[in-house]
Parts: C-alpha cells; structure tokens; sequence
C-alpha cells in the first residue's frame, strides 16, 4: 500500500470541506474522510501484520523514497514500523471521535473543520515519515492549527493560552532544527535509515542530543517545559483538547523515542537527566492536579504527570521501558480524548467545568456520567483498562535498572498514582454523585453522535487493557529492532 | 554586435521603450487613469514576458556590462514583482493627479537596478546603485499633500546620499590599491591589505543602508511609514533584492580572496540585524512599521545564508527573495488596498478584520505565516534553506541563535494573526470591494507561497544557475 494515502485523503478531505456548503455538507464530509482514514488504518494494520507472519523482518515496511530537494538531500522518505503504525491507528480513532463531538459547532464550521483535518495531516505526515526534513516539516505543519483553534474557538483566556502554546511549541521545534543541523552536517543525509546504518559519532551526539531531545520534549510536556500543556488544553474547544493530548503531545513522545534511537550512546549518557525529570513531572504534575478546581484543568494537569511515564519510558531504556512508553502514548492518547470528550459534554450542558459547581449529574446523565468513570478508573491505572497495562509495563522496565538512583525514580513514579487515585475519585464522586442543583436537573443525555465517539475511544481502551498481548504483538518486533543499538551501547559501556 | 546587443540587453531596452512611450503619452493630450493604468499594466506584463523567454549570456561594453541566465533570472524577479506592485496600487493610483510620473520614476529605478545586477565594473554598479535609488526618492513624496511624505523623501535622499558618499570613498580606496575597476582584474589584486580591508568595509556600509541591516537601518522605519504603500513595498522588496543580488555576487566574486574577514564581518552584522529588527518589531504599531522591522529581521537572515559562501548560500539567497518577494507584497497588497479604501494603517485597525473581509485575512494571514516560515508556506523552506547554508560552515552557535529568534519574530506575526481572527472591534473596517487586479495580484502572490516551497524544481533550477566560492 503507498503510505501517501494518508497523507492524501486527509488533504483531499480538507479541500472539500473548503468548498462545501453549510454544516451538514461540511460535517458529512469531515466524518467520511475521517472513517475512510481510520479504514485505511485499519487495513494497513492488516497488511502489516501479514507481512510480519510471512517473517519479513524489516525495519520498515511499506517504504517509499522520492527525492525532493536533490541538491541538498531532501528526501520524501516514508515508511511504517510497529510503533507509528500504532501511532496512525491512534491518531484515525481520535480524529474520528472529535469530528463527532464537533457535529454542532456552528460557529464558522468550515474554518473549523479545515484545521482540525489539517492538524491530523500533520500528525500522520509526521508518524510516516522517514526522512528527519520531511518529519520536521510536518511537525510544524501540526502548529498553527493548534494556534487558530484555541484562539478562535477556544474559551477563557483563550488568546494567551494560543499565544503561549504556539511559541513554546515554535521554541520546540527551533531547537528540534539545530538538533538536525547537527545531525544533517555530520552524516550528510537526513534519512533515518542511512543515520542508523551509519551512526553518528560520540562527540556530535553528546553536542546535539539535548537540543533535539529537549525540542521534542516540549512536545511532550517535558518538565520544565510543561506550562503551555495545561493552559492549552483547558482554553482549547473540545475537540481541539482531543487533539492536542491525544495526537500532539505523541508527536513529541514519538519525536523523543526516534532521536533517543538515533543517538543511543548520548541517549544512555543522558539518561539519568531524562529519569530525573520524568519523575518530578510524574509527581509534580500529579499534586497540581490535585489543587485543580476545573475539570479541564485537572485533565490537563494529569496528562503533565501521565506523559511523564512516556519520557520515563524512554529514559530507561530498555526494551520493556520503551514498550510500555509506546502503549502508555496510545493509551493516554485514548483515555485523555474520552476524558476531555466527556468533560465537553458535560461543559455543553451545564456551561460549567467547575468540580464545586456540579455534582449528581449521574441522575440526568447516566451515559456521559459512566463515560466519565471509565475515563477516570482508565487514568488511575485500574485493571482492565489500558491505563494499567501501560504503566504496569513502563514499571516492569524501570526496575529492570538496578541502579539505586532508578530504583528510587521508579518507586517514586509508581507512588504518584496513589495521588492520582485520590484528585480522580474525588473529582468523579463530586462531579458525577451527590445531590444534583435544580438547574441541572433537566438537561438531556448524550445525542448519538457523542454516544459513538465515546464508543469508539472505549473499545480502544478496552481492547488494550483486556488484550495487551495485541498491540504487544504489533510494537515489540519493533522496539526489539530500535533497541539494538541502545541495548549495544549500554553494554559496551 | 547589434544582434548581441539586442539579445543580452533586451530587457533593459524593453523597459527603456516603455519609459519613453510613457514620456509621450504623458506629452500627449489628457488621458483617463484608469486607460493608462490598463496600457501600463499589460505593458509590464510584455516586459516580464520578454525577459523570461530566452536566455543568453555574454559580455558588452569590454565588460562594463554582462549577462547570464542567473542575472534574467533575477532580473524576472524584479519585473514580477514591479508588476505585482503596479496591480496593488490600482486603488491608489486611480484617483491620483500623477499616474504617468509615478510610473516614470519606479521605472528608471528598475532599469537602474537592471545594471547594477550586470555590472562588470564598479562605475556602471555605481551609476546603477544611484540610477536605482535618486528617483525612488521622488516617489516617496508622491502622496503629495501628506507632510510625513515629504518628510520621508527627505530623509530616503539623505542617508543614500550618505551612503553613497561611503559607497564612493569605499570604491576610491579600491581603485588607489589596485588600479582597477573592473570585477575580474580586481580579484587578483584583493589581499589582507589594511587600506582594503578598510575599503571593503565601507563598502559593505554602503550595501548595509541599502539594505538597511542594522546599525544602518535608522532610516528605514520612518521611511516606509511616510512613504505611499506603493513606494514602501517596492524599497523593501524591489530595491532590497536588487542591491542583495549584487551584494552576494560581489562577495562571492570579487572579495573572494578575504573570505574569512567578511565571513566575520557578516556574522556580527546578521546577528545585531536579526536581534533589533525583532525587538523593534514587537513594539509597532503602524503596519507599515512593523513591516519596515519586520524585513529588517528577515535581512539578517539573508545575512546567515549568505555567510555559508557555498553554492547553496547564493542559491538560498535568490530563493529566499523569490518568496519574500511573494510573501511581502501579499502583505502589502493587502495593507496597500485597506489604506487606499479605508485611511486605516494601524494594526489595531485589523482587529475583527476575518469578520468582515475574510479572503483578504486569509491572504494577509498566509502572507504573514510565509514570513515567519511556517510550513506548507514558502517562507519555511526559504529561511531553513538560509540557516542550512550558514550552518554548513559548522557555526551552529549562529543557527541556534537565529532558530530562536524565529520564534521571537514568530509572536509578533501570530500578534497580527490573533487580531485579524481573534480580537473584537467596534469599528472594524467595513467589507471592501476589492478591484480585480489587486485581486488577481493577491491571487499570484498565495499561489506563489503555496508552489515556490512544495515545488522542489524552482530551488533545483536557482540553484543550478548559482554560483558558490
């Protein structure tokens, strides 16, 4: 299959949706280019995994290679392995579900509409890419949307948070370049796969690590990098929040993995920096969530200390670690979507987010209120959802470090989700139990449209908290691969 | 002779033809604007037309004057955009009492600036430099009943001249160490002599007005704030790109042997020019202003690639003004039509403006976004282009200096952005009904940040023309 594909439908979708007419079009034709996608994505999944059990032991499968700058060895390189493919899966299932939650929004709809299809253009641009240029370029592209989103449509201080979200994220990506440049001027190439044949010597890597990885890592939330995430999301309308934590923040874990590939010896030198501040965004992130009034906020807040495990992951560097960081990105990725799904409905209805402002909304409500719930048990980890498998998987990798001082990171990190226990139960039992105000005591349930969105992104949390050996199954091949060098440069050492 | 002559100077001719039939028209009886507007533009389409269908290369004069398919190239670029620019200012220029000599003046300008491109001697690069910026002066005044106008005249004719007295000091030094004016012989006679080292920086000061790299950029604020939109657009991108032209193949040719001195010299002047435009942009007000800071910043860009001193520096440099050139007159399209509807100039004026107007948003939107690079726009490849080619020498202090300084220049852009989309207004700016050759100048210009990026063959084809030391 050419893998151009996804980038096409998404951009053939956003011209039409540029000369549709009226919401109905408008919406008819976000939704069919959004389940065309997830189609796609799905039968990829088919042929990928069909092409595994033949024992095709590739790297990277589905690779095309065009040249695009010739003279400075651009090249339009793209190809899929275990992990971005679950990366497109993810990205189809939360673009599909925030067009859903967007049905009503009427407020320029075809403005809308464009961005949020051009934003997921980026991200699977971003995920197919083989070539750090062409990477690069589409990690820009996923920007601006992001910017014109929560500044239109946004709510609160919405221009500030735009603002400020969109000069971090730029900060992000100017050190992401230098980090490239680096890399570009001492291997003469952009492409991943001729880097990773060839390896980048010591030196560059110990000069340039930082740079790329920090860029990403401000894709990431990366303590102290973090202060644009809650803002962001809390200001951003619904389905931009879906977005933003399901696919944006994968960029930078996803941008974060890749460079910790390419430079393993720099990776495994920085690693106890990496650990160090993946546990204080893990702990840090999970007491603010806890002085959190507004339920967006507490979302957010949340993500800081749940991205957290995925830099942590990654820092550990060992095959289980970076495992359990690739599904704990796909199942943040889902549970965040549905959190902030549920929470734009609830917002819809009663114009509040406020935790003290509701409560026994179980009563009208049934619906958004279990999806709420699951939302919740799946962010503090409880069996069955894919929130348990993830971090269960990242912590059977950290404490595979003997090291006294990654021990203590990885007691620590496990300790936060006692906390997140606490700020989620009480949230839930505020917001969802307990006698409900007059005014709210008629609003209605959720319409079809939500009720299908919040399916989808169950099933997605279910089918990995109840069958992890699937996507086991789909990423391990791959982080066995990608791990190699790193596993070699920490015993050479 | 006389077949070479009109091969390799026909666009020079083509242009000459054009200010002498204006000179007649205008000596003729009393004609309606709108009827000279008209014959001025297609004739401007003829001219860029004549330019781009063949190529040749060559010599005239016993190398006073000399051509290749690089110089048509970036002669085209010019004639593009005074054409773009002569579709921008319809509005403006309908109800003016001067069409015919406005025309005359912007013209003999640009056939100025046609022989500074080619100029094979540092006479004829003088006369060019003079020919070009003399009449530009005059036109700045052309909004005749505005003092700030006037004043912005003035203060145009005043540091050029100046600048050009350090231009000529530069060029006699030249001539007292080596004897020569003419490019090829003077390369074999530039060392590390002091006397030229001294010469070769006044020189670079008098390129430094021109193009207003900081610490000589003071006149340029004012300037383009005084000046007619018209004007202001054709000295920041015209008159910029013509002297950067020159500039670069000066460098690259004939103070090749110090490369390691202007390597130096270039470093300190992006650095300082890319920080205070930035600074100074933040703070601005007037659009026209902010634009004036704006390209500032974008020179000191200019600067970083051109300090790469490889193929792909010079490459990147034409590039880079192909879209700037693209991407600054959709911006001043857009201003040119308000301010010429309205009377509004300010950027708190915009405010509210995607309610109201919103192709021309999306226009001044895409244009500003092109300008702060931001991919799928040109602007993204242009300037990573021009930080690849300075990083190439190693110095990648510089590139992180100047990656971070893009997000600087980032948020006065999304400022822009954020009040044209974001921001209420009581008094927005009505709908405007835009006349179809601002319209189709708007639509050439998108179009052109759209292709000039995606489309790899434009850089491919620059850079196979270009020359590197």
């Amino acid at each position: 299959m050419n893998l151009s594909l996804l980038i096409l439908v998404p951009l053939i979708t956003a011209l039409a949706i540029l000369f549709a007419k009226g919401l109905q079009q408008i919406r008819v034709i976000g939704l069919v280019g959004a389940i065309t996608q997830l189609g796609l994505a799905i039968w990829l999944l088919k042929l990928y995994m069909g092409e595994k059990a033949t024992g095709n032991k590739a790297a990277h499968l589905f690779e095309s290679n065009y040249t695009w700058f010739t003279t400075l060895h651009i090249n339009y390189h793209i190809g899929i392995d275990g992990i971005s493919l679950a990366m497109i899966l993810l990205t189809a299932v939360i673009v599909v579900a925030g067009i859903l939650v967007s049905w009503t929004m009427d407020k320029l709809s075809k403005e809308y509409f464009f961005l949020l299809v051009l934003l997921s253009m980026g991200a699977y641009g971003f995920f197919i890419s083989l070539d750090l240029f062409t990477l690069f370029f589409f990690l820009e592209v996923a920007v601006i949307p992001k910017f014109l989103l929560i500044g239109i449509w946004g709510s609160g201080n919405k221009t500030n948070s735009a603002m400020k979200l969109a000069l971090m994220l730029m900060a992000g990506s100017a050190l992401v370049f230098v980090g490239l440049m680096g890399i570009y001027y001492n291997t003469n190439t952009f492409d991943i796969v001729k880097i990773t044949q060839m390896g980048i010597s010591v030196g560059v890597q110990m000069f340039f690590f930082p740079f790329a990885f920090v860029g990403f890592g401000i894709f990431a939330a990366l303590f102290p990098f973090h202060t644009w995430v809650p803002d962001g999301h809390a200001s951003a309308p619904t389905a931009a929040s879906m977005f933003l934590a399901g696919i944006s923040m994968k960029l930078g874990g996803y941008g974060c993995l890749r460079i910790a590939a390419l430079m393993p010896e720099a990776a495994n030198a920085y690693s106890w920096i990496i650990i160090t501040l993946a546990t204080i965004a893990i702990i840090y992130g999970a007491f603010a969530t806890m002085m959190q009034t507004d339920l967006k906020y507490i979302n957010a807040y949340s993500s800081i200390s749940h991205c957290g495990f995925v830099i942590l992951g990654i820092g550990m560097m060992n095959k289980t670690s970076v495992n359990g960081a690739v599904i704990q990105m796909v199942s943040h990725g889902l549970m965040t979507a549905l959190f902030f799904a549920a929470i734009g409905m609830i917002y819809s209805r009663t114009h509040t987010r406020q935790v003290a402002q509701l409560g026994g909304i179980l009563k009208v409500m049934p619906f958004i209120s279990t999806v709420f719930v699951i939302a919740g048990l799946c962010s503090l980890g409880l069996p069955g959802f894919s929130g348990f498998v993830a971090e269960m998987t990242v912590f059977m990798g950290s404490w595979q470090n003997p090291t006294g001082a990654y021990r203590l990171a990885t007691i620590l990190s496990g300790a936060s989700i006692v906390v997140t226990a606490v700020y989620i139960l009480r949230a839930t039992g505020k917001t969802i139990m307990g006698p409900i105000s007059n005014e709210h005591a008629l609003l209605a349930d959720a319409t079809w449209n939500e009720k299908l969105a919040a399916g989808l992104l169950i099933t997605g949390i279910l089918i990995i908290g109840l069958a992890p050996f699937l996507i086991n199954q789909l990423i391990m091949p791959t982080t066995n691969i990608l791990m190699s060098p790193i596993t070699k440069a920490i015993t050479l050492k | 002779m006389l077949n070479n002559i009109f091969l390799l100077l026909r666009q020079e001719l083509t242009l000459s033809v054009l200010i002498f039939l204006l000179l007649f028209i205008k000596l003729g009886r009393e004609r309606s604007n709108s009827s000279i507007l008209n014959f001025v533009n297609s004739a401007l389409l003829i001219n860029l037309t004549i330019g781009l269908v063949l190529s040749a290369k060559g010599e005239l004069f016993s190398g006073m004057f000399s051509t290749n398919t690089l110089m048509i190239l970036e002669k085209n670029i010019l004639n593009l955009a005074v054409l773009i620019i002569s579709m921008q200012s319809y509005v403006w220029l309908k109800n003016h009492n001067q069409v015919i000599e406005f025309y005359l003046l912007i013209l003999t300008s640009l056939l100025g600036m046609f022989f500074l491109i080619s100029s094979g001697n540092l006479l004829i690069f003088y006369l060019g430099l003079e020919m070009s910026t003399i009449p530009l002066a005059a036109a700045a005044n052309f909004d005749l009943l505005k003092r700030k106008s006037s004043e912005a005249a003035m203060k145009l004719i005043l540091s050029s001249a100046f600048s050009s007295g350090i231009l000529l000091m530069g060029i006699s030094f030249l001539y007292g160490t080596s004897g020569t004016l003419t490019f090829s012989i003077l390369t074999a006679h530039i060392g590390n002599n002091p006397l030229q080292i001294f010469a070769f920086i006044l020189l670079v000061s008098g390129f430094a007005f021109k193009i207003s790299a900081v610490p000589f950029h003071l006149w340029t604020a004012d300037v383009y704030e005084g000046a007619p939109i018209a004007v202001t657009a054709f000295l920041s991108v015209i008159s910029k790109a013509a002297v950067l032209f020159t500039f670069v193949s000066i460098l690259y040719k004939v103070f090749q042997p110090i490369a390691s001195t202007w390597y130096l010299i270039l470093m300190i002047l992006a650095v300082v020019t890319i920080l205070i435009g930035n600074l100074f942009a933040i703070r601005q007000d007037n659009f026209k202003r902010f634009l004036a800071f704006s390209s500032i910043a974008q020179v000191g860009f200019i600067l970083i690639g051109i300090s790469g001193s490889s193929i792909a520096g010079s490459a990147s440099l034409i590039y880079f003004i192909l879209i700037y050139v693209f991407s600054n007159l959709a911006a001043f399209g857009v201003v040119s039509v308000v301010s010429a509807l309205t009377g509004k100039e300010n950027i708190a004026d915009f405010k509210g403006f995607y309610k109201t107007n919103p192709l021309l948003s999306w226009v001044l939107t895409i244009a500003l976004f092109s300008l702060a690079g931001v991919p799928p726009t040109a602007g993204f490849f242009g300037k990573l282009f021009l930080m690849m080619s300075g990083a190439a020498k190693g110095n990648y202090g510089i590139i992180t200096f100047a990656a971070l300084n893009m997000v600087i220049s980032f948020y006065y852009y999304l400022r822009v952005v954020k009040a044209i989309f974001m921001e209420e207004n009581e008094t927005p700016i009505e709908k405007l009904s835009i006349p179809i050759l601002s319209k189709i100048a708007m639509y050439i210009c998108v179009a052109g940040i759209l292709v000039t990026g995606l489309a790899s063959v434009v850089y491919d084809y620059i850079y196979s023309l270009s020359f590197g030391l």
